[in-house]
């Protein structure tokens, strides 16, 4: 597994931004996904462009306090694949 | 729609209305259900638009409809179902899909697939329609069209069903099935697969509205609901082990449980309906009970979700009847579908008689005796014609 993989939306699916639920959702056919802020975070910089270790670099600049990010990205990519919300492009 | 479990509101009640009732703790409205029409070319037998849908009053117009969204919206709704009847009768449906992409919902386009054509799905892509449901009777041109009162419903269908996937439209077919169409569940996810379904509702019908005038012609027997689920489950190891990502949903009829379903995740805590007349409801075919639902013509949506009588009347568990009132298990089903209660106790605070728990859960036992005696009296379709039979007279 390769961190150069670039990460993009299976169509089916839609992240949005939730004010009144103060979070980020996926939403799909008739159903809605409360995502946790982490999970929230990686999922908003899938675009389809950038690749694994781009998206942990942003989130690694965003939040400096974290500390490595490599391995919680990794995961979440992975189970992010599994419920298929995202391929790998 | 996943339970997301949070039911706290960041939305206070606005002083200066008076409430009808002391409001109760009430999630957010995260689905809005708008029927637009009760018109519909079809004549389901199972449709659960009430009896008496030929009463109704006069549909909202687009601004009125405009409104709902906005409403909804600003209290937390995500998803917006676009139903009826048929919502393609609706001359401002593509209207109102643009609107609803503009607020930020994830819109469904909830369709028969009649009165669609390749131009309306190009231009509601365009739009920003998210999703579209095409609703199937059978899985052959016969029982299709028997079952919905046209005789080319079902061509049109498997056209429409094609062009849905050609434009790139997440796709969900609904099969509604019942003693006369669940013996070919095969062929119904054969046909689902060839048409490139992402999910499939296999979902035995439930007794509401004219299922339930309809229910002894219906009511597939515990025999034929066993065969067809080991059917599925079979199909979905194959497909799965082949690599379809297909997803095949089931739907067993409460009348073969022994408790029943927590309806609507709990009265008025995400659901919201809104009829082509403008009464709010918490459930789609809580219209039938004999309780007063507010209208959106009348007041805003906020008001009616948070401080009507309709909307209170059964959150929460103090309007519970023996044996829920004490069972350990209310938290989890509410006890129950309050029209299922209505309809066959008669009083709707009573246990859903689906639950071995009420006294009246006989019932049930009964319908099931009557499934496995098949009885030949002819359906009641839905139409105008028969639903003026059931209208009150007034
Ligand atoms: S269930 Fe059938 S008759 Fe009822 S609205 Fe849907 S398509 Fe029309
Ligand atoms: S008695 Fe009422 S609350 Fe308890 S399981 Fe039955 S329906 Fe649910």
């Amino acid at each position: 597994m390769s961190v150069q993989r670039i990460p993009g939306f299976n169509p089916m699916f839609r992240l949005q931004w939730e004010k009144a639920q103060d979070s980020y959702v996926l939403l799909y056919p008739e159903g809605m996904i409360k995502l946790n802020p982490s999970a929230g975070e990686i999922l908003a910089r899938v675009d389809g462009q950038r690749s694994e270790a781009e998206i942990t670099a942003a989130l690694q600049q965003a939040f400096p306090d974290a500390d490595s990010l490599a391995g919680d990205v990794r995961e979440f990519m992975e189970v992010a694949r599994e419920q298929n919300w995202i391929r790998f492009l | 729609m996943n339970r997301t479990g949070s039911v706290s509101s960041s939305l206070s009640p606005v002083s200066g209305c008076l409430p009808d009732v002391e409001p109760k703790p009430a999630g957010q409205p995260l689905w809005l259900l708008a029927e637009l029409t009760y018109k519909c070319p079809l004549q389901c037998p199972y449709c659960s638009n009430p009896l008496d849908f030929s009463a109704s009053g006069q549909e909202l117009s687009t601004e009125q409809w405009v409104q709902v969204l906005r409403q909804a919206r600003e209290m937390g709704a995500a998803q917006l179902g676009f139903s009826g009847g048929e919502p393609l009768t609706r001359p401002d449906l593509n209207e109102l899909i643009q609107e609803a992409r503009h607020l930020g919902y994830y819109s469904n386009l909830i369709t028969s697939g009649l009165g669609l054509n390749e131009r309306k799905l190009e231009q509601f892509r365009a739009s920003g329609l998210d999703h579209i449901q095409v609703s199937f009777q059978a899985s052959d041109a016969e029982v299709n069209n028997m079952l919905a009162g046209s005789a080319k419903a079902f061509e049109q269908k498997l056209k429409m069903a094609r062009e849905v996937k050609a434009n790139g439209y997440p796709m969900v077919l609904n099969f509604v099935t019942h003693r006369h169409n669940i013996d070919r569940i095969d062929r119904i996810i054969e046909l689902c697969v060839e048409l490139g379904a992402d999910y499939v509702e296999l979902a035995t019908c439930q007794y509401y509205g004219w299922a339930f005038e309809n229910r002894e012609q219906l009511m597939p027997s515990r025999a034929q609901l066993e065969r067809a689920e080991r059917i599925t489950n079979e199909y979905r190891a194959r497909l799965e082990a082949a690599g379809n990502p297909i997803k095949l949903i089931f739907v067993t009829p409460d009348y073969y449980e022994e408790r029943p379903k927590g309806c609507m995740n709990g009265w008025g805590q995400i659901f919201l309906t809104v009829t082509p007349d403008g009464t709010a409801l918490p459930c789609h075919s809580a219209r039938q009970l004999p309780v007063q639902f507010p209208n959106v013509k009348d007041r805003s949506l906020e008001d009616i979700w948070y401080r009507s009588f309709g909307f209170n009347k059964y959150r929460g568990d103090d309007w519970m009847k023996e044996p829920c009132r004490s069972c350990d298990e209310k938290g989890k089903d509410f006890g129950g579908c309050r029209c299922q209660a209505y309809m066959l106790t008669g009083d709707a605070a009573n246990a859903d008689p689906v639950c071995s728990k009420s006294a009246h859960h006989g019932k049930i036992l009964q319908a099931r005796s009557e499934a496995e005696v098949p009885t030949d009296t002819p359906m009641t379709f839905r139409n105008e014609r028969n639903s003026r039979v059931f209208c009150r007279s007034d």
